[in-house]
């Protein structure tokens, strides 16, 4: 399945809704069909008016004439009905396949969950691919549909006449925007570099303003841009001519079909090959069937866009699996829990570097543990490890079972986590409480809000466990956002905690707060807190200092601040900067 | 959205010439349509009524030809127009952006989001392209098309015209009746809508959060159903937002019908030529064809005008009134004095700063404590002239007793004595030296001297390059500790008598923090007035004078 192509197999995830995709375009082509019938039709039977027959003779096309006109609206209204909800159906589908798969990697598993951004990007992506139906899909077989008719009706009138149109239909609908997206390629090529660099400075200006005004640099800045400005206007000089090329050509093209057809059409009327009354059939045929081609060139615009997102959506659907599920998973014992780890190792890459490497850690019940160590040392990567969103080697056991033999449902049930950023869902208090414990009673949520000391915030709320919170909800500063995810780790209430950097995002002030907060509401559970801070860490059983993936020294904090290493030098500036 | 919003014909001149362009096209491609119809009658009843050859022909199929060629002529300087106008008005805006948004200073512009706004000064209103190629030029002919084939048809025969007066009228009049009885229907839906449309991010944005808590396989399910009642309430909106079009396409197509049967009937009456009927016939479509084009691009080109909205926003906002004296006092050695220094960033919010009066003596280290939100900040955004104090004023005394009003100074000529550290350095994409000069001119020893003192040494492992190390938009690259650190040599390299500094309140790294005091100690032996704004008790614990915001001023240090 990976070799396909990212746009095909965009059209794979949405193959059940192609009968529907198909309807839409049938729809859409007899709407487009109904315009060209009515000229079609009304050329005819104005000609034949002209020879004054009996009226009753052109009743039927009377009759054609006024039903072509309702038909192409109402057929355009139930094509548009018939295909947006195809669009949604497979985007429905596509937003389940990405999710189940970014699932199974889990959160190690893709960078999107380190960069706020490429997940939005990711999303919009998806999103975009309903564009693949709606703007590529239905457009392009409708024209094809509605070409090939028109031609054939050409065709049957006059075989001459038929081939001409087919060829100006093919220059318009297939070569013109060919050459467009062709066109716009090379333009994005060619100024893609000026391009990132107007933006680059655009930037500059507009988010460094403070520090541009400040050194006085500020009006160079300006001009730096403007030049770059001028330089890319003067690229687009080639691109806009390309552009009006192609809209030439696409008139040029169906304007010759006219020309053409009538050239082929009169002798072939004088010669009694072509009744006199298909003569203006021919000559307008051209003109109205160019209607079907005319979105050709937006849909090849379209389906390089699409084709941009889908690519990236595919790096998802094929990044390699950083953790892998257990064949057959070994019940874990019950009992009280102790963790284990001996020597172990973990990448993030298959072929990259080793991140953590030689780390060994004794966690018997109730032991708590604080890593500590600079930013880049490989804290999150043990942390990872630990919940097995990573793999690992080396031995990394729960009560004598190893971590990657755990069914991922036992070591849920037995170790939960505080991690930097945890998100609020865009729902009610009560259901981001729910998703720790499904069956907690109202009595557990209020306890537990209270116990992480969310009482005060609480009280303000105007509904209550039902105020919506999240995107469309009431707003949380970083210090509440991370008292709720500590709530749901105690209404969760799992043997083993792990904290990763919970205090990261917060200003000093509220991140000692919860520090103390943590320590003292986790106290009695097998607990590893992760940070690079070292404040109120006088208490744990076991600090663990690493550097670049390596335990450099460990012990309790007496004694780490007594034997004058790292850990004793990093407090020593924490202390000077008078911070605990 | 107004079709033409009058603010791109004022940010963006080249639209006005574009409007000419597009009217000029217009009339001309209004005229070749109806010769075209005229040129294709005469051909058509030509041989089949009066038998004429190709040849009897010829200068009709000529001048046929002359027309396609002459349409497709207009079409390239149409398309080509477009193009060229719209890349000079995506630079006119953005010109005017930039040059505005750096007089308004960087506190006012902060107001407007400026990441966003820079994503959508450059590809944001990208999605003009379309307004110019398709929008703007379909709404001239709209206008000029159906007025000139309209009078064509009068002349030819009256019913037919009026059918056409009838019907064209009515077609916006529907759209905006249908619009508006869609919009009252989407806004009460607009909420639902919206949760359910963010759903798959807020589920995937959480996916982390419910993998913690073995719930992120359960929720596929709630997925795809979240997916379908989505696409059930939305196909519910679209329903009825697509009548509209619906109601364009039946008026267009139905009245050319009538049009069509009409003249028949009167054709076998014979009180009609079937040269003028073809010519009614191939015009009457024509009438509504712009018209439906306008229709048909009007979201791309909705889509542009709402970044370029975005952009007129900032543009629209005055600009602050600042002092133009250029005869700035010497600031070594100068007193500043604040006296009941208000400031308030707009109407509806408390004042950042509420009559704040304290003095940052000369040659004397100044720490400005507080709460978040007390307005340490701004009070470094009023010395450095990024707003201008609401209510009160800041003194400057000189040395020889030269006193004066900062705020009736020009900014940009008392900032050249003044040196910043900012929270969050903005670093440019260049080089390491760049950075650091920032303008000033200054030797490669000057530049590594000042990297040096700051705790950058450039024989350092982490600068392969030394001063040439690139560094990227926004100093990628460097860490958050290295980017302060350029900061601070960069306020080093520049012989300013005033230095500012704001510690960011998330703590970086103790090590910087400790360069951080060092240097102020340094740059306060070199007689120069610091002001610093400190969440972190190292830094408070070397200044002479601690402001405590809202005022307090305590002499001598606290914590020592």
């Amino acid at each position: 399945m990976s070799t396909m192509s990212p746009v095909r197999r965009l059209l794979h995830v949405s193959r059940p809704e192609w009968p529907r995709l198909g309807l839409a375009a049938f729809l859409g082509a007899l709407a487009i069909g109904c315009a060209v019938a009515l000229l079609a039709t009304s050329a005819w039977l104005i000609s034949e008016a002209s020879l004054r027959p009996p009226i009753l003779t052109l009743e039927v096309a009377f009759v054609a004439v006024r039903a072509f006109g309702l038909g192409r609206g109402v057929f355009r209204y139930s094509e548009r009905i018939v295909g947006h909800d195809a669009a949604f159906r497979s985007l429905t589908r596509l937003r389940v396949l990405v999710y189940e798969r970014l699932a199974q990697l889990g959160p190690s598993g893709v960078p999107a969950f380190r960069r706020g951004d490429l997940l939005t990007r990711l999303v919009a992506d998806v999103d975009a691919s309903q564009d693949l139906p709606l703007r590529v899909v239905i457009p392009a077989l409708s024209a094809l549909l509605i070409g090939l008719g028109s031609a054939a009706l050409a065709y049957w009138l006059l075989p001459a006449a038929g081939i001409i149109l087919a060829i100006a239909l093919l220059i318009a609908g297939v070569v013109v925007p060919w050459l467009t997206t062709i066109a716009g390629r090379r333009a994005e090529q060619r100024s893609a570099m000026t391009r990132g660099r107007l933006s680059s400075e655009v930037v500059e200006v507009l988010v460094g303003s403070g520090d541009l005004l400040a050194f006085g640099t500020a009006d160079a800045a300006i001009d730096r841009a403007r030049e770059t400005d001028r330089e890319l206007t003067k690229l687009s000089a080639t691109s806009a001519a390309a552009s009006g090329v192609a809209s030439a050509l696409s008139v040029l093209a169906i304007g010759t079909a006219v020309v053409t057809s009538l050239l082929v059409a009169i002798p072939a009327v004088l010669d009694g090959r072509l009744p006199g009354t298909a003569l203006a059939v021919i000559a307008l045929l051209p003109l109205a069937a160019s209607e079907a081609v005319v979105s050709m060139p937006s849909a090849a615009l379209n389906l390089a866009s699409v084709r941009t997102s889908a690519q990236r959506v595919s790096e998802v659907l094929d990044a390699p699996d950083v953790v892998h599920a257990p064949a057959v998973p070994t019940p874990l014992p019950t009992g009280e829990r102790s963790l284990q780890l001996r020597d172990v190792r973990a990448r993030w890459a298959l072929d990259g570097p080793w991140t953590i490497e030689g780390i060994t850690l004794d966690l018997p019940p109730g032991h708590r543990v604080a890593i500590v160590g600079p930013s880049g040392a490989g804290k999150s990567t043990l942390a990872s490890v630990l919940l097995h969103f990573l793999d690992h080697e080396g031995s990394a056991t729960i009560d004598g079972v190893d971590l990657a033999d755990v069914s991922d449902d036992d070591l849920r049930s037995v170790v939960s986590a505080l991690t930097q950023d945890s998100h609020v869902f865009d729902t009610s208090v009560a259901e981001n409480l729910l998703l720790a414990k499904r069956d907690a009673t109202e009595d557990e949520l209020l306890a537990v809000i209270s116990a992480v000391h969310l009482d005060a915030w609480f009280a303000d709320l105007p509904s209550g466990l039902r105020t919506p919170l999240g995107a469309h909800g009431t707003g949380m500063s970083g210090g509440e956002q991370q008292r709720l995810a500590l709530a749901r780790v105690l209404l969760a209430d799992r043997q083993v905690v792990v904290l990763d950097e919970p205090t990261e995002h917060l200003d000093t002030a509220t991140a000692d707060a919860l520090t103390a907060d943590l320590l003292a509401l986790t106290q009695g559970r097998t607990t590893v807190f992760i940070t690079h801070r070292l404040v109120g860490l006088a208490e744990v059983d076991e600090i663990v200092v690493l550097e670049a993936g390596r335990i450099v020294e460990r012990g309790r904090h007496t004694d780490l601040v007594t034997a004058g290493g790292p850990y004793s030098r990093a407090l020593a500036l924490d202390l000077q900067a008078g911070d605990s | 959205m107004k079709p033409l919003d009058p603010r791109l014909l004022r940010y963006a001149r080249s639209t006005r010439a574009f409007l000419v362009v597009a009217v000029v096209v217009g009339a001309l491609t209004a005229v070749l349509v109806v010769l075209q119809a005229y040129a294709l009658a005469d051909i058509v009843t030509g041989t089949f009524q009066h038998g004429l050859d190709v040849d009897a022909l010829r200068p009709t199929l000529i001048a046929l030809a002359t027309i396609v060629v002459a349409r497709a002529a207009l079409a390239f300087l149409s398309d080509w127009a477009a193009q060229r106008s719209s890349a000079r008005a995506k630079s006119q805006l953005r010109e005017g952006l930039l040059a505005h948004a750096v007089q308004l200073g960087p506190v006012r512009l902060a107001q407007h989001r400026t990441g966003e706004l820079a994503t959508l000064a450059t590809r944001g209103i990208d999605a003009l392209d379309a307004y110019y190629a398709r929008y703007l030029p379909q709404l001239v002919l709209a206008v000029i098309v159906p007025l000139v084939v309209g009078l064509t048809i009068l002349g030819l025969d009256l019913l037919s015209a009026v059918i056409i007066a009838v019907t064209l009228p009515l077609i916006p009049v529907f759209m905006v009746l249908i619009g508006m009885y869609t919009s009252s229907r989407v806004d009460r839906q607009w909420r639902t809508l919206g949760l359910l449309s963010g759903h798959f991010l807020d589920v995937v944005a959480g996916l982390p959060t419910l993998a913690v808590f073995g719930r992120a396989k359960s929720q596929a399910q709630s997925l795809r159903k979240v997916g379908e009642e989505y696409r059930k309430a939305t196909m519910q909106v679209l329903r009825i937002s697509f009548l509209s079009s619906l109601a364009l396409e039946l008026l267009a197509t139905l009245s050319v019908a009538l049009i069509a049967v009409s003249i028949g009937i009167r054709l076998v009456n014979g009180g009609m030529d079937l040269r003028v009927a073809l010519i009614v016939l191939i015009l009457a479509p024509e009438a509504y064809l712009p018209l439906r084009m306008v229709g048909a691009q009007f979201h791309a080109a909705a889509e542009g005008l709402g970044a370029a909205g975005r952009v007129f926003d900032v543009l629209d906002e005055p600009l602050p009134v600042v002092g133009t004296r250029t005869d700035v006092p010497p600031m070594l050695g100068a007193r500043f004095r604040f006296e009941g220094v208000s400031v308030a960033y707009d109407d509806d919010r408390a004042p950042a700063l509420e009559r704040a009066s304290f003095v940052i003596e000369p040659g004397r280290v100044t720490a400005l404590i507080g709460p978040s939100g007390a307005g340490k900040s701004t009070v470094l955004s009023v010395l450095l002239g990024f707003i201008a104090p609401n209510e009160g004023c800041v003194q400057i005394e000189s040395a020889e007793g030269e006193a004066g009003i900062l705020n009736t100074y020009d900014p940009q000529v008392w900032r050249e004595q003044v040196s910043w550290v900012p929270q969050s350095p903005y670093l440019a994409a260049g080089t390491l030296a760049d950075a650091v000069r920032a303008g000033m001119p200054a030797t490669d020893d000057e530049v590594a001297e000042a990297l040096r003192e700051a705790g950058l040494p450039i024989d350092d492992a982490a600068l392969p390059f030394g001063l040439a190390t690139p560094i990227g938009d926004a100093g990628a690259g460097l860490s958050a500790g290295q980017r302060r650190r350029v900061a601070l040599a960069r306020a080093l390299l520049r012989p300013a008598p005033l230095v500012l500094l704001d510690e960011p309140s998330a703590a970086l790294d103790l090590e910087t923090e400790a360069r951080v005091v060092a240097a102020v100690e340094r740059l306060r032996a070199n007689g120069c007035t610091v002001v610093v704004v400190a969440h972190r008790p190292a830094l408070v614990a070397i200044a002479d004078v601690v402001v405590e915001l809202p005022t307090v001023v305590v002499e001598g240090a606290v914590l020592s």
